[in-house]
């Protein structure tokens, strides 16, 4: 073994693709028990790093060292056996398994033809006593929360005895006591040895734990800096280019009339006997941003998929202009004014094999600007599409042909706002419209949304993110328990009042 | 040079047909090994049989080799389309059974002309694949086991329907098949326009042609309509389809329904050529054109004109294959090397991958540096 610094070096890494460089020449070395942070905006390529790290794809150029000597990762196997192990962001568990069949999983321990989990189970136990990761072995993966299954992710490394350990922005999932919880055992971790690379654009958990961090831009490696010695606004000047402001530019909100009246909506879940949403009413009115703010997983889905037609409603009244859209179809709905952002881009916001253009119309294909007689214009598609990339600045390798799959995650995103904004509706429902993106991003799209209000529309947001919710909206709801529990205006509230509302400690409506 | 040509197109178009064309030559390769294991010494001469297929024998092998194709053009256009929404259409081959019993009663009971008699074939074939369709859509039923079950209740209703104890209006008690087409209903045959005497053969029709403007339109129905957007959405990403505001029940019906159809018209495009007839008692198989319809689509990749060239290539094989020396070969071999080739389809989409990595391996030496910031980032590329 070397006596090198570092305990694993990647040096002048360099990754192409058909038509761009993911890495260019790009250096990255981490101490042995530090937090090494990696900074970047979406498509920065920070995790193409990682996963050259992992095994999962082969540097163009370029070579990895650990602890001073020169190795080849082919694959995640040759990478675990070098204790290099990693937490995706969207987490590699069996739902129908237990914790602990999930952390032995790939190697198990064997007597002779029969699973002996006896020892397995006394080293887990020993591991989340020793890092404080509170989980319990025996529960199904399907039925614990999200902060439970990151935990059990990280134990699988530590079952694996990794000593590097990758988390791939571990917080975009997380509520904010499960980040804290987090930020505390990785803090552990590292105070007992080991060393982490930890993947993020969120500027706060930089600057909360880490020791040093590394900034990628388009590829190239910008620098290496000393938590210690730099700022928030460094660090963002050095991942976007140019200086961010992290405060909202608005004027005061004109509210105008009304545009969305929701009363006494009640939807059924999907997932359990009870109502997700129970017996809420609100108004939305022109010139003004609204948002429901609430813990992930408080009903916040189903209000929205109930609003916009994709659920049914089983009893109350949704009025949009002054017309009952209880029962209208997502056409309809879509026809007379309002759009949505969704939640969950792959899932509802594109047709991930089609390609950009094709995207761009998804919500209006049908009108007589794209189509004629049954048959789509496709110049005009283009052009539309031309247009929307232009004035979104919506990137991609290809322009308009582009296949969305192919497009990194933000935008993605800035895609389904330009088609949503674009189509100048009178309502926007926007749920979670900057999960997952960089400040650069996230900026870009509150400005959106800003504008859209100004101009006399209607804004519905929904966040999970306190700064979101405190920042952009006029006015906030807070739902608990598929209850609307409080209505408060940002200008006299606190977060931590907020927060209270939110974990269902407070409320003032009956 | 090649990257002055659109990249969408090279890598859609060109690798899909090296794709293609390397299953077929493994599976030759394959069918060659497979001559050679059972007769050595004949083996080159069995294999080129099969290679020349229709043009063994000129010119009826070409004769034979349309006529086989035009049904097979349908069968897959049947399967390529449902692909296209995401749905398996296993049913061709119970709805080419029905499409077969419009045509014949049609033309043999009510002596109608051929395109009614086509027509009808159509209607009947649509309704069998609405069934599955409307079960799929609304009661969330698998399409496979419907279509499965309806392909057996199809079969087993249509040769009653036909045999009535031998006493059914269209059985011809000296041949125990349905009665020749020529003989009763002249009207009811699909025109040859001369291509009868051209090929000398007694069932080359205009079939072909009308297989060939079905797929031209299918094709257009996919790639340039409304219609065609919406489906692919619901096939791509049903959710996603569901929030643009498509009725995606409804386009699972449509779908099927239109399949069904296409299968309908491959059984009177059969049947109203007089290539064969329909024989009650020995039909206790599915008709093989209807199965047929699927590796032709896997082989096309759901391309609508790459289904005429894959149905061609099968008829060709198939045809060739009936000329082996049966002293030697048993005319079975052609069977087991269109499966082999067929089994190779399942690998179309391997193959494919290979090629795009080979081109975009080559390609990278002379790519210049991309300007624009696209997803490279390794979550959004990989899946």
């Amino acid at each position: 073994m070397g006596n090198s610094e570092y305990i694993i070096e990647m040096l002048n890494i360099t990754k192409e693709f058909p038509g761009i460089k993911a890495n260019d020449n790009v250096t990255l070395q981490l101490k042995k028990g530090e937090i090494h942070a990696l900074l970047g905006e979406n498509g920065a390529g920070k995790s193409t790093l990682m996963s050259i790290l992992f095994g999962l794809y082969q540097p163009t150029s370029g070579m990895i060292k650990k602890n001073g000597k020169e190795v080849k990762i082919n694959n995640p196997n040759d990478a675990n056996a070098l204790n290099i192990g990693m937490v995706h962001q969207h987490f590699k568990l069996v739902e129908c398994f237990s914790v602990l069949d999930n952390i032995i999983l790939g190697i198990e321990p064997t007597k002779g033809l029969f699973l002996s989990k006896k020892g397995a189970r006394e080293k887990v136990t020993a591991l989340s006593d020793k890092y404080g990761l509170k989980v319990n072995p025996d529960a199904l993966v399907s039925d614990i929360t999200v902060g439970m299954q990151q935990r059990t992710e990280i134990l699988k490394m530590l079952y694996r005895d990794n000593e590097i350990l990758i988390f791939d922005e571990p917080t975009a999932v997380l509520t904010p006591q499960e980040i804290d919880e987090l930020m505390k055992i990785m803090k552990n971790l590292a105070n007992e040895g080991k060393s982490i690379l930890f993947i993020t654009h969120k500027l706060n958990e930089i600057m909360a734990i880490s020791d040093r961090c590394t900034i990628l831009r388009k590829g190239k490696c910008i620098g290496t800096v000393n938590i210690k010695d730099t700022t928030k606004e460094e660090l963002s000047r050095m991942m976007v280019g140019r200086n961010v402001s992290f405060k909202v530019d608005k004027k005061p909100a004109n509210v105008k009339e009304t545009v969305l009246k929701v009363e006494n909506m009640t939807v059924p879940s999907k997932v359990h006997k009870n109502n997700a949403v129970k017996n809420v009413s609100f108004e939305v009115h022109r010139g003004e941003i609204v948002c429901i703010a609430g813990i992930d997983g408080n009903g916040q889905t189903e209000l929205v998929h109930a609003l916009t037609g994709l659920e049914k409603i089983s009893s109350g009244t949704v009025w949009f202009d002054g017309a009952d859209i209880s029962k209208a179809s997502i056409r309809e709905r879509s026809k007379s004014g309002m759009s949505h952002i969704p939640e969950d881009r792959h899932k509802h916001g594109l047709v991930l094999d089609y390609t950009l253009e094709q995207n761009m119309v998804l919500q209006r294909y049908w009108e007589s600007d794209f189509q004629k007689a049954g048959f789509i214009k496709q110049g005009a598609v283009r052009e539309y599409a031309e247009r929307l990339i232009e004035q979104y600045d919506v990137r991609s390798g290809q322009g308009p042909v582009t296949i969305a799959r192919s497009m990194s995650g933000g935008n993605q995103q800035k895609a389904i706002i330009a088609r949503e904004i674009d189509k100048n509706p009178d309502l926007l429902v926007a749920v979670q419209p900057t999960r997952g993106l960089d400040v650069g991003a996230i900026e870009y799209i509150h400005k959106q949304l800003v504008a859209q209000r100004d101009k006399g529309k209607a804004v519905l947001l929904v966040s999970l993110e306190l700064d979101e919710v405190m920042d952009v909206s006029d006015r906030i709801l807070v739902m608990y328990e598929g209850e609307l529990v409080g209505e408060l205006d940002p200008e006299k509230t606190t977060v931590e009042e907020l927060g209270l509302y939110m974990a269902g400690a407070k409320r003032t409506t009956a | 040079m090649k990257n002055k040509k659109s990249r969408l197109n090279f890598s859609s178009g060109v690798t899909s047909v090296a794709a293609s064309l390397i299953c077929i030559i493994i599976g030759l390769l394959v069918g060659l090994v497979i001559l050679y294991g059972i007769n050595s010494e004949n083996a080159l001469d069995g294999f080129s049989r099969i290679i020349k297929g229709g043009f063994y024998l000129m010119p009826k092998g070409i004769g034979t080799v349309l006529s086989q194709t035009a049904p097979l053009i349908m069968t897959g256009l049947s399967v390529a389309f449902a692909f296209k929404t995401g749905l398996f259409n296993i049913g061709a081959a119970g709805q080419y059974t029905l499409g077969a019993l419009g045509a014949l009663y049609f033309a043999l009971v009510l002596h109608m002309p051929w395109y009614v008699c086509l027509l009808a074939a159509m209607l009947f074939g649509a309704v069998w694949g609405a069934i599955p369709g409307i079960f799929k859509a609304y009661f969330n039923v698998n399409e496979v086991i419907t279509a499965i079950m309806f392909n057996w209740i199809g079969l087993y209703a249509v040769n009653e329907i036909i045999y009535r104890g031998a006493l059914g209006n269209m059985y011809d008690l000296k041949t125990t098949k349905t009665y020749s087409l020529r003989n009763v209903s002249p009207q009811s045959v699909i025109p040859d326009l001369g291509m009868n005497q051209l090929f000398k053969t007694k069932s080359t029709t205009i079939a072909i042609f009308i297989a060939i403007a079905a797929a031209i339109i299918i094709y257009i129905i996919i790639n340039k309509t409304t219609f065609g957007y919406e489906l692919k959405a619901c096939g791509h990403n049903k959710e996603a389809a569901r929030y643009a505001g498509i009725n995606e029940k409804r386009n699972i019906v449509l779908s099927m329904t239109i399949a069904g159809a296409l299968s309908g018209i491959g059984a009177g495009l059969y049947y109203l050529s007089g290539v064969a007839e329909w024989n009650p008692q020995v039909s206790t198989a599915l008709p093989a054109m209807g199965f047929n319809g699927i590796p032709v689509a896997l082989l096309a990749l759901s391309n609508p004109i790459g289904v005429i060239f894959a149905a061609l290539f099968v008829s060709h094989i198939t045809v060739g294959g009936g000329y082996l020396p049966t002293k030697y070969f048993q005319p079975e071999i052609a069977d087991v090397i269109i499966a082999v080739i067929i089994y190779l389809c399942a690998f179309v989409m391997l193959f494919k991958g290979v090629v795009i990595n080979a081109v975009s391996g080559r390609k990278k030496k002379k790519a210049e540096n991309d300007p624009t910031d696209n997803g490279a980032d390794g979550k959004e590329a990989d899946a």
